[in-house]
């Protein structure tokens, strides 16, 4: 049998030692009548088979087309050296660091990666990680209904859609006062925020790019937020942050994203990191796995989980949250992600990704018929272009071309039935956007 | 070992009364059973309490706490010393560990807690020392 | 010790970024760009390798050692999962392209996955349909207890408890309080297993559903079970099964044929995923015909032409629990694993699992005590209570292990047992590499009566002893913030 090393004549030993004829006798305590009669279940492949059975698979996939897709999700270049470091089984075949001293490869990775996170971000405590970036959204207004103890927050809907539902699924049983402001213009409009923020809103929530790519100076934001003692969270992609002003700089109080750009692929869908940092006030109160700095007997330096207090192996349904582990090999991916970068590595890239989408988006405006939705904002790597026809139809008509073009906006906004947005990255090269405006062109 | 003018809860939690005043904490037992006291959230001066409210909350390395209001009555001053030295709360639970201090709403609540003696029962009674 | 940034070199690079335009002024307004740029370690490709290198060998994982961590299912993960993984044709997938016009048809292997894998799962816990948005076995609790809150709030009931036993694991009652649920907690009897008549009282109109794993953490099988669920649906609960330990009953026992109504599966626990040093996991919630509608959105659903499409339409749906389908490079590898086993050897895991924690349990009773001396299922308890008095803990036992080269157990879990000392062999491991395990707990137990004090000093191998938490609570250092550190912070 695959993955089973004793041999039957083991097996004999064991039972005789237990003092028992036959395995079966082990399972007794299941009644007869709740006893399963057999899976209907294939018989086991061997290696072969079954690498033969999953590439056939993944050839029904259409993998290779020229990706301008984004919307949160970002097609980034991953270093060699990335799936080395982050295969090596000492950190992938390991759990949950709960004993220190045989742990400390995994704690120190975490503690770097915190300390990357708050740098990037420009905060001063973050956690080890959570699922993605639409719970962490979720966790960080979680956590600033428990700092304010109050029960409405403020989303604005140029942050993800897709985090808007998963947010509206979690707190549907809450009693929470959920509430959305229409965004202007494609940023937060600062006077729908001033009518409807009051002093029960615990929280407001902004994307910075936001879903349509515009980027935003929130600064004026914290302030609002602050003065009727609410909290800003930011929700940020950290490719951008090699070049955008802060969250940490522009006073935000609860900063998090998805942080699959840093070096993992898009895996349909996952696994991904939700990464979540905050000021040093407000560390008790954050939700997830931390681990801290600390020394030994010996005053040797090392690290620990900590903070443990909060967590649902001592609080129970009191937690601060149900979370027990966290992404921690993505949250070592990103770390190596960064490393190899390094601090004027990232900020290139992040000029790459802006030129290449500054170079698309002139290109693509020359087309009759083309303009920019947004023409007063500053954009990062993604934008909203109208076309004169459904975005739905050109999405089609390129696909024949081999190009994902972007995403038709229509979709989650219905009033935005003729806007695509594109995304570019470092991965697309000049010649794949001089195709995607040839091609655009064409079929327009 | 227990000091004689204070009174105690059954959740281990002692009150000092002077006048309408009463400065409370937690007994030795309740920081002995927590072990080393990493973090406390103190109450807000002017908050409401009612006899048995959530208090505050406490933690330790390895175990976390409420602490529930002993009497009724408003947070007057809350010891901010034990914010930045919880270690005091291990070593002094019944001085410089204090919490904070209540203005009683209800005196009369004060036959509801056990003195000195009778806490000394309780505590023997629950098979500890 | 050096932390990465530490070792950062002003001016060393390792990737170098194409060139496209870089010469040129960055096409944003200056105002909204940050002011330095993040203070990340400047390192060329080998001091990246040599600093992770340096932290690997700091750390144990199943392929390092024996790893009997109770309640984790420690099992050997197979590489060629790892490797289908990587495979262009998945991990270069974008998630929205099925949301695009015309894109499902350009996603249909991963549809195939996800929908085999549902069937297949189904198939193994009895339930009708499996939806592999969960991103972690919590996180399907909480998926779980949200289809209790929905399917209540359809039928119109006015139900706001959800009973869990005491010996739970602590994500259950955290699940069920965070979906908007009361948790009330149900005794053990002396058995170990739930208490029936305690649970019988505690049972009313208001009860939503009960959590349980089953065997339950002691690695007991309570055959009671069937009772426990016509006692819950009487009062219309539903009953919800953690598949923490469905490694003990593949292919022996059906949770949806015992009573469960909602189930979650581990898929880096019972189906071999990595665990990563703490995630990412991987929890589908599979449900029985009735809760089908609850599912969270999207479906993987067939047309009759055998092609697959996502089902968005889902008016009575919880709504999205993950942002597309749920970790998916998790359930790919979920999927191989079950391909390469098939039905025999998936049943082969169980009896494997179940012989090897017996074989312990039998072999290290006379040393250790043990609080329930029956046969278990596939992990044991023993309590380090008679090792306590005499001034050895089970945390200096775990420690101990340490240092004769094995991972520990789970320590003080479950809460219910003293000085509880949880074991968790798998299927995987052999009987050679239990001896060796079973001779060095016996051979600390005799320590504990000769010189328990070399036992306290333990770990004494490792590149740290054990360290100062009460220091690391108190005074949490948790980032090293480089230039942007400032004083007070």
């Amino acid at each position: 049998m695959p993955f089973i090393a004793n041999t039957d004549q083991q097996r004999q030993e064991m039972l005789a030692a237990i003092g028992v004829d036959k395995v079966e006798d082990l399972f007794a305590n299941i009644p007869p009548e709740l006893r399963c009669k057999g899976l209907d279940i294939p018989p086991g492949l061997t290696e072969q088979e079954v690498r033969k059975r999953m590439a056939d698979l993944a050839e029904h996939n259409s993998s290779g087309l020229i990706n301008f897709l984004g919307g949160g999700f970002y097609d980034h270049f991953i270093p060699a050296a990335l799936n080395t470091i982050v295969s090596r089984s000492e950190f992938y075949t390991a759990y949950t660091p709960y004993q220190p001293e045989i742990s400390q490869g995994t704690l120190q990775a975490i503690y770097e990666y915190q300390s990357a996170i708050c740098r990037l971000t420009g905060m001063e405590a973050a956690n080890a990680s959570l699922y993605d970036g639409g719970t962490a959204v979720y966790e960080a207004i979680m956590m600033a209904l428990r700092i304010t103890k109050r029960s409405k927050v403020l989303v604005d809907d140029s942050v993800s859609p897709i985090y808007r539902k998963m947010v509206k699924s979690y707190t549907s049983n809450l009693g929470i006062d959920l509430m959305e402001t229409a965004s202007r213009e494609g940023l937060p409009d600062r006077n729908a925020i001033a009518d409807q923020i009051d002093d029960d809103t615990a929280a407001v929530i902004v994307q910075n790019p936001n879903f349509f790519g515009c980027i935003d100076d929130v600064t004026d934001l914290a302030e609002m937020v602050h003065a009727r003692g609410g909290l800003l969270i930011v929700s940020c992609y950290p490719i951008s942050l090699g070049l955008l002003k802060t969250p940490g700089e522009m006073n935000a109080d609860i900063v998090v994203g998805e942080g699959q750009s840093l070096g993992m692929s898009v895996s349909f869908g996952g696994p991904y990191l939700g990464f979540m940092a905050t000021r040093k006030k407000y560390l008790r109160k954050m939700p997830g796995r931390v681990v801290g700095r600390t020394v030994d007997a010996k005053g040797r330096d090392g690290f620990v989980l900590t903070l443990q207090a909060r967590e649902q192996h001592i609080r129970r349904e009191k937690a601060t949250s149900n979370i027990c582990t966290n992404q921690g090999l993505c949250a070592l991916t990103s770390l190596v992600y960064m490393s190899l970068l390094g601090k004027h590595g990232l900020a290139e890239l992040s000029g790459v990704c802006a030129h290449k989408a500054d170079y698309a988006r002139e290109l693509m405006l020359k087309i009759p018929g083309v303009t920019i939705r947004f023409p007063e904002r500053w954009y990062f790597n993604e934008f909203v272009l109208n076309l004169p026809m459904a975005a739905d139809k050109v999405i089609r008509g390129l696909f024949n071309r081999g190009l994902a073009a972007g995403f038709p906006l229509g979709r989650y906004f219905p009033e935005m039935n003729n806007c695509l947005l594109v995304a570019v990255t470092e991965n697309r090269t000049k010649e794949e956007i001089d195709f995607l405006a040839h091609s655009l062109e064409v079929i327009l | 070992m227990i000091p004689e003018e204070l009174l105690f809860t059954d959740q281990h939690e002692w009150a000092r009364v002077e006048g309408n005043i009463a400065t409370m904490g937690i007994s030795f037992f309740a920081q002995h059973s927590l072990g080393d006291v990493t973090f406390i959230e103190l109450p807000a001066v002017g908050q409401n309490l009612g006899k048995g409210d959530e208090a505050c909350a406490i933690e330790s390395a390895k175990a976390a706490a409420s602490i529930y209001a002993p009497l009724s009555g408003t947070v007057t001053d809350v010891n901010t010393e034990i914010e930045d030295d919880p270690a005091l709360i291990n070593s002094d639970p019944y001085g410089e560990g204090w919490i904070c201090k209540i203005e009683l709403s209800d005196t009369a609540e004060l036959d509801s807690l056990m003195n000195a003696a009778k806490y000394g029962e309780f505590l023997a009674g629950q098979g500890e020392h | 010790m050096k932390l990465i940034f530490d070792k950062s070199v002003p001016g060393r690079r390792a990737v170098r970024t194409t060139d496209l335009a870089l010469g040129n002024p960055i096409p944003i307004d200056k105002k909204m760009l940050r002011d330095e740029p993040a203070d990340l370690p400047e390192l060329s490709e080998l001091d990246v390798m040599r600093h992770f290198t340096e932290l690997s060998r700091k750390n144990y994982g199943v392929d390092t050692g024996f790893y009997p961590l109770g309640s984790c299912t420690m099992k050997y993960n197979p590489k060629v999962a790892d490797l289908v993984s990587q495979f262009p044709g998945f991990a270069d997938l974008h998630p929205l392209i099925p949301q695009l016009p015309g894109g499902e048809v350009m996603v249909q292997g991963a549809l195939a996955v996800l929908k085999e894998t549902d069937r297949m799962l189904s198939e193994i816990c009895g339930m009708a349909q499996f939806t592999m948005q969960p991103l972690a076995g919590a996180h399907g609790e909480l998926t779980g207890a949200m289809i209790i809150a929905a399917y209540h709030k359809h039928k119109g009931n006015k139900k706001t408890t959800i009973l869990i036993p005491d010996s739970a694991h602590g994500t259950n009652p955290a699940s069920a309080a965070i979906a908007g649920f009361d948790v009330k907690t149900v005794p053990s009897n002396e058995d170990g297993v739930i208490d029936v008549q305690a649970l019988r009282a505690m049972m009313d109109d208001d009860v939503a559903g009960v959590m349980l794993t089953c065997p339950n953490t002691l690695g007991l099988f309570n055959h009671h079970i069937k009772h426990i669920a016509d006692l819950v649906h009487s009062v219309d609960g539903l009953m919800y099964y953690d598949g923490a330990n469905l490694n003990a009953l593949l292919g022996h026992c059906r949770p949806g044929e015992i009573g469960f109504d909602i189930v979650h599966v581990n898929l880096h626990k019972t189906f071999g995923t990595p665990h990563g040093g703490g995630g990412p996991g991987s929890g589908p919630v599979g449900v029985v015909e009735r809760l089908v509608d609850f599912l969270p959105t999207s479906v993987v659903c067939a047309h009759d032409d055998g092609s697959y499409y996502l089902d968005y339409d889902r008016p009575r749906s919880i709504g999205y629990v993950a942002p597309f389908y749920g970790n998916f490079a998790i359930i790919l590898r979920a999927y191989t694993y079950m391909l390469l086993l098939g039905a025999e050897g998936l049943t082969r895991v169980s009896e494997n699992a179940v012989l090897n924690a017996n074989y312990i349990m039998t072999k290290l009773k006379d040393y250790y005590d043990l609080p329930f001396d029956k046969i278990c299922m596939h992990e044991c308890v023993f309590s380090a209570s008679r090792q306590a008095a005499d001034g050895v803990r089970a945390i200096n036992i775990a420690k101990a292990l340490i240092d004769r080269g094995f991972h520990p157990m789970t320590v003080y879990f479950p809460l219910t047992v003293p000085e509880a000392m949880m074991i968790e062999p798998t299927e995987t491991e052999s009987k050679e590499t239990i001896d060796t395990f079973i001779e060095a707990m016996i051979e600390i137990a005799q320590q504990v009566k000769e010189s328990p004090e070399k036992l306290l000093a333990c770990p004494t191998t490792t590149p740290v002893g054990q360290l100062d938490e009460t220091l690391a609570a108190r005074k949490p250092n948790v980032a090293s913030l480089g230039q942007s550190e400032c004083p007070d912070a």
